[in-house]
């Protein structure tokens, strides 16, 4: 009954969310995350099996903190699975013999962020999801990776170190809820009839700063403009990669970390 | 989808066939090495390779320079002397901050694109305030060295960090405040430190993978040529930071470094020897880092007389013969003019009162007059001039630099003992006191009280003839001067000073054309630049960056 409880609250808060926008979401969450109760059991046996070492905290461990889900290197769902069985020889972790329910309990858990009640994403395989961002027609189409790429979409080659797994899905699922107001498209067109659209940077009163479709940096004169329009709706489309790939997709964007 | 979508195709479309002016923000090595004929554009800290400052714009001049007006102003967001030289690509301008941030700011509105910002090592260690210098720029890459010295670059257009190695390490006190130099595919940089006990170097790295491509250090090791100017172990902690951008000869290869004070900086007996390459111009292979010549000003300095002045490359008769020449007023009080093929000593004078030493010889080597315990040295510790970029005009043939003219130190030795990271500077100094007793005063300036009286020293701009070593014009200042100098193709010289006045004279008579009260110390150089056909003055004063241009 409880789980019932929050299994249909955490739908309608998703609902809520997404009703403006319900027209461009391709898919639900269900197929993308865990469920509460896989979340629930994945707590009591982190609390028997796993706390001893990691603490009931999940900062344990020098170098992981596993509510925060910071590993010595980013892992995949998959990975972790594997490393939680076979164990860790040279950090002196010992393997367990969980079945896969019970793995997918102790991962929910732990992508959760320890909280019963909170979001957690499925994480699949950076190299898999690597190939999808690079696809054509793909992420990288727009996006830019560590100096390579277009200019005209956000820069995503710190984005695993500033978003959570949550934030990833939610910018593929729905890209109008996740879009930051500050990099909402903009179009104008001057007196000369010049046409310009890119991505907001800055703006004031008499100005507007820009990365314009070519990927030129651009300052506009408002009083120079016949047309100027800032849109809502990303450029971006919700994505119609299937829940297995959009979590590879998410394990790649978390391995890109930055500049260390 | 949404209009927004369409338009951006059509914008795809369109952008193809409009804007000649468009925001590129591409800087090739070819434009560099011609950003003389670009003069629209500002492509190094100093403008161009051979460092003159000088910019053949000219719709600026004696005749308008009163109808300057304020076209904008960016307020920084930092505290602290902000002594950054920006750089302008095409319209857009890069501009550092304290500690290591970085703006892309359009030159015309003064709005900020991006902000980039650098978290330094908590250890990060200098001796006189945080300062950056700036950036250089090379294709789509912006770099910048970092005060735990560190080099890092950036995207131009989107600000993102593309790569960062270590130049040096933090631990042991090395950083970099200098704008790097770029050099065909190389960027270099020089480490700072030499109030720390560090060995100094200059290190060259590819801009496209950060990796190292050469190391020059500035203290010769056992075995290498030079090193017996060093006693001991000496040498391991003497110092020589390099943290003022150089300047580079296409034709001979050879870039052109400024190095600084040996370490401890006042004992000079605990160092016994020329200490070489303290207080030196090197000439070194741009691909190598090879030494081709040096050319020392201050064999074993007790006064902190850095030679990090930029080399100011100049080709011009001698003699009647045409020649390849480096002007250089030296932190010591001389000034000096130098072949810079060969490095051979062409000329020294004292431009200010000089008591440190009786005069040059026939090869440029001061013979030294050390003062005794508690009296006077003429010039005093921030020496008769520094670091601030100087500049010297094609057209009317003058060198202009801010001296620091009867501003003297008592200096005080003291044995040193190296601890890792730690400062190493063998004594100290005081200013010259207004009269015997009195209270003594500091060298910074940290509000806007001018506490310094004129006994104690004042500031000029000295336009020097390099033929003769005699100044052809003096502009007093009542407070001394930290500012660089910008001359343009219209005869104008423009530059600042402590008291927060932003100057432009006439360089060829020294007459004062027009000047603003900015109210913060103007502790950089200005630079110029043009978009859309107007010509832009920019200069930064206390926190704010000041822009101005004639009326639209």
């Amino acid at each position: 009954m409880r789980r019932f409880i929050r299994l249909s609250s955490l739908w309608l808060c998703a609902f809520s969310l997404f009703a403006p926008y319900e027209e461009g979401v391709a898919q639900g969450l269900g197929d993308h995350q865990y469920t509460s109760a896989d979340i629930e059991a994945g707590s009591r046996l982190y609390a028997a099996e796993c706390a001893l070492c990691h603490a009931p905290t999940g900062d344990g461990v020098d170098g992981v903190n596993l509510r925060l889900g910071q590993f010595r290197q980013p892992l995949s769902d998959f990975a972790l699975r594997q490393l939680i069985t076979t164990g860790l020889a040279e950090a002196r972790m010992p393997g367990f013999d969980f079945d896969p329910t019970e793995l997918d309990a102790i991962v929910a858990f732990i992508r959760s962020g320890f909280d019963p009640e909170g979001t957690a994403v499925k994480v699949g395989e950076a190299t898999r999801g690597r190939v999808l961002f690079e696809a054509e027609d793909g992420c990288a189409s727009c996006h830019r990776v560590n100096g390579r790429g277009p200019r005209t979409a956000p820069d995503l080659s710190d984005i695993g170190s500033v978003r959570t797994p949550a934030a990833l899905q939610r910018a593929l699922l729905d890209p109008a809820a996740a879009l930051l107001p500050i990099n909402r498209p903009v179009r104008a067109v001057t007196r000369v009839g010049e046409t310009i659209s890119g991505r907001r940077l800055n703006e004031d009163t008499y100005t507007v700063q820009l990365i314009d479709s070519e990927g030129r940096l651009r300052s506009l004169l408002k009083a120079d403009l016949v047309e100027f329009e800032v849109s809502r709706s990303p450029t971006m489309e919700p994505t119609t990669l299937s829940s297995d790939e959009v979590a590879d997709v998410i394990g790649y964007l978390l391995s890109l970390r930055g500049l260390q | 989808m949404n209009t927004v979508q369409r338009t951006m195709l059509l914008g795809l479309v369109v952008g193809g066939l409009v804007a000649p002016h468009q925001l590129l923000a591409q800087v090739s090595y070819e434009q560099i090495l011609s950003a003389a004929d670009e003069p629209d554009n500002w492509l190094t800290y100093n403008g161009t390779y051979a460092s003159q400052r000088y910019s053949r714009l000219d719709q600026i001049t004696a005749s308008n320079v009163d109808d300057l007006e304020l076209k904008w102003m960016l307020q920084n967001q930092a505290f602290g002397a902000w002594q950054s030289n920006p750089i302008v690509v095409d319209g857009i301008m890069y501009v550092t901050e304290r500690p290591n941030d970085v703006m892309a700011v359009d030159a015309v509105t003064g709005r900020v694109f991006w902000m980039y910002r650098y978290t330094n090592a908590p250890n990060a260690t200098v001796c006189c305030g945080a300062n950056n210098r700036g950036v250089a720029v090379l294709d789509d890459k912006v770099f910048m060295g970092t005060l735990d010295a560190h080099l890092i670059a950036l995207d131009a257009i989107n600000g993102q960090p593309l790569w960062k190695v270590e130049v040096g390490d933090v631990n042991l006190a090395y950083s970099i405040t200098m704008a790097p130099l770029v050099v065909k595919d190389k960027v270099i940089v020089g480490v700072g430190g030499g109030e720390f006990g560090i060995r100094g170097y200059i290190a060259a790295y590819d801009a496209d993978t950060g990796e190292e491509a050469w190391r020059f250090y500035t203290i010769p090791g056992p075995g290498e040529p030079g090193h017996e100017t060093w006693e001991g172990d000496d040498w391991e902690h003497g110092g020589a930071p390099v943290w003022i951008t150089g300047s580079y000869d296409p034709e001979l290869n050879l870039t052109y470094w400024g190095v600084g004070n040996p370490g401890p900086d006042w004992n000079a007996d605990q160092r016994p020897g020329d200490n070489l390459y303290s207080d030196t111009v090197v000439a070194l292979d741009a691909d190598t880092g090879e030494l081709k010549w040096h050319f020392q000003f201050t064999p074993n300095d007790g006064y902190d007389y850095d030679s990090v002045q930029v080399p100011v490359l100049v080709d011009m008769d001698w003699n009647g013969v045409p020649r390849n020449l480096m002007l250089w007023a030296n932190r010591n009080g001389y000034f000096y003019v130098l072949d810079r093929v060969t490095g051979e000593f062409l000329l020294g004078e004292p431009f200010v009162k000089v008591n440190w030493s009786s005069g040059l010889d026939d090869t440029g080597r001061p013979m030294p007059t050390p003062q005794p315990e508690g009296s006077p040295t003429w010039p005093g510790n921030q020496g008769g001039t520094n670091w601030y970029p100087p500049s010297y005009s094609p057209r009317t043939g003058l060198f202009y630099f801010a001296a620091w003219e009867d501003y003297a130190t008592i200096y005080r030795k003291e044995v040193s003992e190296y601890e890792p990271g730690r400062p190493y500077l063998g004594g100290g100094f005081r200013v010259l006191a207004p009269a015997p007793g009195a209270p003594t005063i500091g060298i910074g300036r940290s509000s806007p009280i001018n506490n310094w009286t004129d006994e104690v020293g004042h500031g000029a701009v000295i336009a020097m003839d390099p033929l003769t070593g005699e100044p052809r014009w003096k502009f007093d200042q009542f407070d001394v001067s930290d500012s660089g100098m910008l001359t343009t193709a219209s005869d104008l010289l423009f530059t600042g000073g402590r008291e927060g006045y932003f100057y432009a004279i006439d360089a060829r008579s020294g007459e004062l054309l027009w000047k603003a009260s900015l109210g913060g110390q103007i502790v950089m150089a200005p630079i110029t630049f043009m978009v859309d056909g107007q010509q832009y003055v920019s200069v930064i004063s206390g926190h704010t960056l000041v822009t101005f241009g004639l009326p639209d």
